[in-house]
């Protein structure tokens, strides 16, 4: 009986559909990557039904931590964080060199007292990142907050407001930041939530898409 | 590992005539493969796809200190309902004045708590205000948890209001 002559077949695989299949993805994510921001801080967001998306520009972000420090940031597009801290500049009467404008420029939120805020800008970016900012005062008497809010609408008036708020953080300190964007006669804002799912589109279908 | 091997097929003419050796036009893809996918990895890993969703609130101007109390908005006591955001998570809820001695209820932020209540309560009055009303003790997840209920139950007409000392009162003892 003739042995049965299994025919060798060679183990080498044809790469090319796998490789086309990995710049294919490598292409769509870099033409869609949009590159996470380097937040100093952690916030445990809430969670809504809600699913207004919040545009990328024009935004001026107030982030609340769970220890109720208040962190205020604003997207650099059409140049706003220069106007914004020239204003503060004159306000304040400090002068900022150019390494630290720059640096302005650069960050993302900042929970930076006024006073401190030169000092902190003139540190190295490494010590600047891992410095324990206190946050922006928003007492009564002091609030630097309000401050920001009025000179950042005056260099961009277009611009939207966001709170982005720890879920645990304490309600007075929401209060208090609300209470502020009231005083600057703010009354339309956006809290940024993540997204669960609406209870009534479960069982049946919304009567009419948003 | 890409490569193919076509070495083997030129063993045949061995020694006939002496060509040039065949190179093979096939190049090692491995590296580039390599390449490529770390990049894929670390594009996937920094990318963020879903813009943040927001949930969009809008306050009441704020009452100038020349307008007069009474221009203020008003409502019927017997349509109002208010909610009232403790500690812990716990929310109370009552119907009218608290100056009536009314019906307190305690109850949750569960599907059959809150939700339930309001949307009963809503069935049954015709135009229902309800009053928010956080406590210093209550969590910001609290409140738009119960912003979001509004959403969800399609409750028009609510108001955030400050805690007055009577409605702590009610609560004291729950």
């Amino acid at each position: 009986m003739p042995k049965v002559k299994v025919p060798r077949k060679s183990t080498l695989i044809d790469m090319t559909a796998m490789t086309d299949v990995a710049f294919l993805l490598l292409t769509f994510f870099m033409l869609t990557t949009q590159f996470k921001s380097d937040d100093s801080v952690v916030v445990a967001l809430p969670s809504s039904i809600s699913d207004i998306k919040l545009p990328d520009t024009d935004i001026m972000n107030i982030t609340v931590t769970k220890d109720g420090r208040v962190f205020f940031g604003i997207d650099n597009k059409n140049f706003s964080r220069e106007r914004l801290l020239d204003k503060i500049s004159a306000k304040y009467n400090i002068q900022f060199t150019p390494q630290e404008q720059k640096a302005f420029y650069l960050t993302s939120s900042f929970g930076i007292p006024i006073n401190a805020l030169k000092g902190w800008l003139g540190l190295e970016e490494v010590e600047r990142k891992s410095f324990k900012q206190p946050g922006i005062p928003i007492d009564s008497t002091n609030n630097e907050l309000g401050v920001w809010i009025m000179q950042a609408r005056l260099s961009n008036p277009g611009l939207r407001i966001a709170i982005n708020g720890d879920g645990n953080v304490a309600y007075p300190v929401i209060k208090k930041v609300m209470a502020t964007l009231q005083d600057k006669n703010v009354n339309k804002f956006n809290l940024i939530t993540n997204l669960e799912a609406n209870p009534n589109t479960k069982y049946k279908k919304p009567e009419e898409k948003k | 590992m890409a490569e193919l091997d076509t070495s083997k097929g030129g063993g045949h003419g061995k020694g006939k005539k002496k060509r040039g050796k065949k190179m093979s036009t096939r190049i090692d893809f491995t590296p580039m493969v390599d390449l490529g996918f770390l990049l894929v990895t670390f594009f996937m890993l920094t990318t963020t796809f879903s813009k943040p969703q927001t949930m969009e609130i809008n306050l009441p101007v704020k009452p100038k200190a020349e307008d007069k109390a009474d221009q203020q908005p008003s409502v019927k006591a017997s349509k109002t309902m208010t909610v009232i955001l403790g500690e812990n998570n716990k929310v109370f809820w009552y119907m009218g004045l608290p100056t009536d001695d009314p019906d307190v209820k305690l109850t949750s932020f569960s599907e059959t708590g809150i939700r339930k209540d309001l949307l009963d309560q809503d069935k049954m009055i015709k135009d229902m205000v309800v009053l928010i009303k956080p406590t210093d003790k209550s969590t910001y997840k609290n409140v738009v948890d119960i912003l979001d209920e509004m959403n969800i139950c399609n409750i028009k007409r609510f108001a955030l209001v400050d805690v007055d000392p009577k409605d702590l009162d009610l609560i004291k003892n729950k």
